[in-house]
């Protein structure tokens, strides 16, 4: 075959003309790529390489309210690791577990865990032991991030975790909510009490370090081409706890006793101390709590988790007599001179049904303040008949027996108490019921639930003007609520009758304190889980005439009101004698 | 006598350049973050076959164009066999593990598809030669068809997509050049086209369409015509069967072709890659070695298949386009030296090993944006592969020596 040489020539043009465009295309495809898009691959490439290793922020601390520290930082460190891929997470880790002992279920939950670009935190609170190590066998594991990190210690342990709660590492849940939106896997957070109430100002804001990594996660380089963000650490938490007070509340709770306690500056509202017994330790769950000692708070029968002053519920006995008082009073249907028809013979005979006096003997024909300070049922039973149940259970709910106290901690439970009548019929059916359930109701028992804190509130009424004061952990503007409108005299009246309990004439004489005169009202409750153990309460203020001091005490099968009144006049004594006594300086906004 | 077959000195120069831009960048593509051994020390067995690839140059270009045509069909039937044990004895190797194209004689292995290439080259030019007019129908293409079918069936069968699709371009780039009609050609492809539009019903139909036109048009005989028809329904449902029959990887990698997006973990995570380290590139490049999508081993087969990717991030469009420039310059050459031949056999012989080399570059250079599907095929001059290397340089010295049998002499004309 042979062409002529014009025609080779033609195709050789043709030919060539060709490949110029076929390479000019090429060359205009890499023009789009490497000039027109070029900033976003750029930033794809930095994506790639540099890994985002969070700086996590110091907490804030927490003080008292003289500045000592409740909750502070102390250098820890924190494991992680860098993994390029999900499953190469899953094989690191796997290879990892003959340094760091882990089982395959912790396994699955780090790895679902996972974020791409981001560190997978294994040992939020790892030990130096731990540290050393890894630190040995780095060159093995060069994806794995080694981070002094701040780690949150409370010094006093047991004694301030009512208040202060704990953190712990955020977990799946939480993190997909809305609440958690700008939080990531392997942070701590705030989890119970003032941890988690201020959360969102003791967190900070946590900065980063860029950290240059291969396709595989190897750390190659610490400094990347963008610049370390510094955490900016979060402010100091002053708080109105008087740690002396505190300490203190705590240690008069033996390892055998359960309940809980409270003291407020019935003026400012300030809680000076706050305790339930028994409590978990907040330093267990710094980091990540072993499956082992979470397990053994939860079978704890007492309930160490279970907040007793804030959550728990008890009838409150006879010292919702004053309760009754104030409601008869301030319905005008009553003096504290008055006495009841019938005089106190160990009983009332309502209906069929013979209703005791605590007092078998009986104690005799009594005006309100005598009844107030021998805590006289019989007394309570009449002037309970003589309210009606429906002015009755009004009163009740207008001294806020229905409200939380509304003190500046998370899952307060609200008390509870009838809003109407027809709350009986609700419960035992429209004829299923008597006006018996007066009687109980005008002791403070029946279908009357109320916390430490709720009975603490009341209090703060009878200590001042009639009203009371919000309990806050944190200073701010006192929140005065008016309960109710007695005389002077009658306050007074009232002031006295409840000095009485606490003096020779009453039913904690033995709590008195030498040099300070106190006011409070013992009780001592039914139980629903044992009858032959009731909770014993005392809720009181102290000096009478200016009180400084409001404490509730409950303690779950104490026997007797006295038990629980000796406790509370002992951490009222410690903070009145102990403490120079002035007014916080209240800061508006 | 050297001295006269040496005579195409700026092929030659070309070449080199190319070469050695090549190895630069092998050198490169070793230098990472955390070494990687077998590729750190690449350069260097590439260098070495390079001293090889120059000795089996220079050898070639002292064979007479009537010695190649003379040991034409030898070389054909060799490469054929040595085909045949790659199937039978052949092992994987190296970014192409999954292929079993390599076979082994002691320490030494080679990729036969590479010199098949040539082989094929050099019997489709002899079979076109003997040609005493232009074949004007699709009867006369079949003997050069066979010739390519039965090379074609055995590198697929290893399997291996690319030699396949270099063997195709080849065969219609020297039918061009053979002077076969333009539409004819298009019916010789109208099969092959049809399998590829068979993934979607319409097109499929739109091109069915066109071909009934250019058959009406270009009158072939009436059982071609016939043939072509029934070769075009058949390839359209064939096409969905074929595409079973496909390895999981294969198919992945023409789904990924069409969307990158699909699944950039795995199969589109080689193509997204190198997309962001050329994209990253810019017009100068991170500057050589620098490259940071290859240095943390986020590209993938940095040293062979995806080699241009690390031109395009460390040297920039800049780079890419001196790279190309170069590769224009060696086409317009080739093509030079193909329309100064002396005989047909010589012409086509040329032009054919250009157009393995074009198919070579536009595959590989748009694979690394995406432009072509990954296919597993190696750029001439670059990538990291002595066999390839060795071919390439043979291939040279075949051009120097058809070049200096031509009419005219290197130096007497301008470039191209």
């Amino acid at each position: 075959m042979s062409l002529h040489p014009n025609e080779v020539h033609r195709r050789g043009r043709l030919a060539g003309i060709l490949v110029a465009t076929a390479l000019a295309g090429l060359l205009a495809a890499f023009f789009r790529v490497q000039i027109v898009e070029h900033a976003q691959f750029a930033l794809q490439s930095d994506d790639n390489r540099l890994n985002e290793v969070p700086l996590p922020a110091p907490r804030g601390m927490i003080l008292d309210r003289n500045g000592q520290v409740i909750a502070e930082n102390i250098p820890g460190y924190t494991v992680s690791i860098l993994s390029p891929r999900r499953d190469s997470l899953r094989a690191e880790l796997r290879r990892l577990a003959s340094l760091v002992p882990m089982t395959d279920s912790q396994i699955d939950v780090l790895t679902r865990r996972y974020t791409p670009a981001r560190p997978t935190v294994i040992l939020p609170n790892a030990t130096f032991e731990q540290v050393s190590v890894l630190e040995e066998e780095r060159s093995r594991f060069p994806s794995l991030v080694i981070q002094a990190t701040p780690r949150r210690r409370y010094p006093d342990g047991q004694a301030v975790a009512a208040i202060v709660g704990y953190t712990g590492e955020i977990n799946e849940q939480e993190l997909g909510t809305d609440a958690y939106r700008d939080y990531r896997p392997g942070q701590q957070i705030g989890r119970a009490g003032l941890e988690r109430q201020y959360e969102a100002v003791l967190r900070g804001i946590d900065g980063s370090r860029f950290v240059e990594v291969d396709a595989r996660g190897r750390v190659v380089r610490q400094a990347g081409a963008r610049p370390d963000r510094l955490p900016v650490a979060g402010p100091d938490l002053r708080t109105t706890i008087d740690l002396d007070l505190q300490r203190f509340t705590a240690s008069l709770f033996d390892s055998t006793m359960q309940g809980g306690a409270v003291a407020i500056d019935p003026v400012t509202g300030d809680v000076l101390a706050l305790h339930s017994a028994p409590i978990y330790d907040p330093n267990d769950f710094v980091g990540r709590i072993s499956r082992a000692k979470y397990q053994a708070y939860l079978d704890d029968p007492r309930k160490p988790l279970y907040h007793k002053a804030l959550q728990g519920v008890y009838p409150p006995a006879s010292t919702f007599k004053l309760a009754t008082a104030v409601i008869a009073l301030e319905a005008g249907i009553v003096g504290l001179g008055d006495r009841m028809a019938q005089p106190c013979r160990g009983g009332y005979l309502f209906g069929t049904r013979f209703f005791r006096c605590w007092e078998k003997d009986g104690h005799g024909s009594l005006t309100l303040a005598q009844a107030i300070e021998k805590s006289c049922d019989v007394y309570f039973y009449q002037l309970g008949l003589k309210l009606g149940l429906e002015r009755f259970l009004e009163g009740g709910t207008r001294l806020g027996f229905r409200q939380p106290s509304g003190i500046d901690l998370p899952d307060e439970k609200a008390p509870g108490w009838p809003e109407a009548a027809a709350y009986f019929d609700r419960l035992y059916g429209r004829n299923g019921w008597t006006n018996a359930v007066t009687l109980n109701l005008a002791i403070g028992q029946g279908e009357n639930d109320q916390t430490v804190l709720s009975m603490a509130r009341f209090y703060t009424a009878l200590a001042t003007d009639g009203n009371a004061v919000r309990p806050s952990l944190v200073r701010r503007p006192a929140e005065r609520m008016r309960l109710f409108d007695l005389t002077p005299e009658q306050m007074a009246g009232l002031r006295d009758a409840l000095h009485g309990v606490v003096s020779t004439r009453g039913t904690a004489a033995s709590a008195a304190i030498r040099g300070v005169e106190v006011a409070g009202k013992t009780g001592t409750g039914q139980n629903a889980q044992d009858r032959n153990r009731d909770h014993a309460w005392f809720v009181g203020f102290a000096p009478k005439e200016d009180p400084k001091i409001v404490v509730a005490v409950l303690i779950a099968f104490g026997d007797h009101g006295y038990v629980a009144a000796r406790l509370a006049t002992k951490m009222m004594e410690r903070y009145l004698k102990t403490t120079v006594i002035q007014p916080l300086n209240v800061t508006g906004g | 006598m050297i001295r006269k077959t040496i005579a195409d000195y700026p092929l030659v120069l070309i070449a080199l350049l190319l070469t050695a831009f090549g190895i630069a960048v092998v050198y490169s593509a070793g230098q990472t973050d955390v070494p990687i051994a077998a590729i750190q020390a690449a350069w260097l067995r590439q260098l070495t076959w390079l001293g090889v690839a120059l000795v089996a140059f220079l050898a070639a270009s002292r064979f007479s164009v009537r010695f190649l045509e003379w040991v034409t069909v030898p070389a054909y039937v060799g490469v054929i066999v040595l085909l045949l044990l790659t199937l039978a004895f052949g092992s994987g190797a190296g970014t192409a593990a999954s292929m079993n194209g390599w076979i082994g004689v002691g320490r030494f292995r080679i990729q036969p598809a590479e010199l098949a290439k040539i082989a094929v080259a050099l019997m489709l030019a002899k079979v076109l030669a003997s040609y005493r007019v232009t074949p004007r129908s699709l009867i006369e293409l079949i003997k050069p068809a066979v010739v390519v079918l039965v090379p074609w069936a055995l590198v697929m069968a290893q399997p291996d997509l690319g030699t396949g699709l270099v063997f195709i371009g080849l065969f219609f780039s020297m039918l061009f050049w053979a002077g076969v009609p333009g539409p004819l050609l298009l019916l010789a492809a109208s099969p092959i086209i049809s399998l590829v539009l068979a993934g979607s019903t319409g097109l499929w139909a739109a091109w069915f369409l066109l071909l009934l036109a250019v058959v009406w048009w270009y009158k072939p005989y009436v059982v071609e015509g016939v043939a072509l028809v029934i070769a075009n329904v058949m390839m359209g449902v064939a096409a969905p069967i074929l595409w079973e029959k496909l390895k999981p990887h294969q198919r992945e990698r023409l789904l990924v072709f069409l969307d990158p997006s699909r699944d950039p973990q795995a199969s589109g995570y080689q193509v997204a890659q190198s997309r962001i380290a050329i994209g990253s590139g810019g017009w100068t490049g991170k500057g050589y070695t620098e490259g940071s999508q290859k240095r943390l081993a986020f590209l993938p087969a940095q040293h062979t298949d995806f080699i241009f990717a690390v031109v395009g991030e460390e040297l920039g469009f800049l780079g890419v386009a001196a790279a190309l420039t170069l590769f224009l310059f060696l086409f317009l050459r080739v093509i030079r030296v193909a329309t100064r031949a002396s005989d047909s056999f010589a012409s086509l012989v040329a032009f054919g090993l250009a157009g393995s080399w074009f198919v070579h570059v536009i595959i590989n250079v748009g694979m690394t944006i995406n432009l072509t599907p990954i296919t597993g095929i190696p750029l001439p001059f670059f990538s990291y592969g002595g066999s390839f290397l060795l071919a390439c340089w043979i291939a040279v010295g075949m051009l120097v020596r058809i070049s200096s049998e031509g009419r005219g002499r290197a130096g007497e004309l301008p470039l191209g």
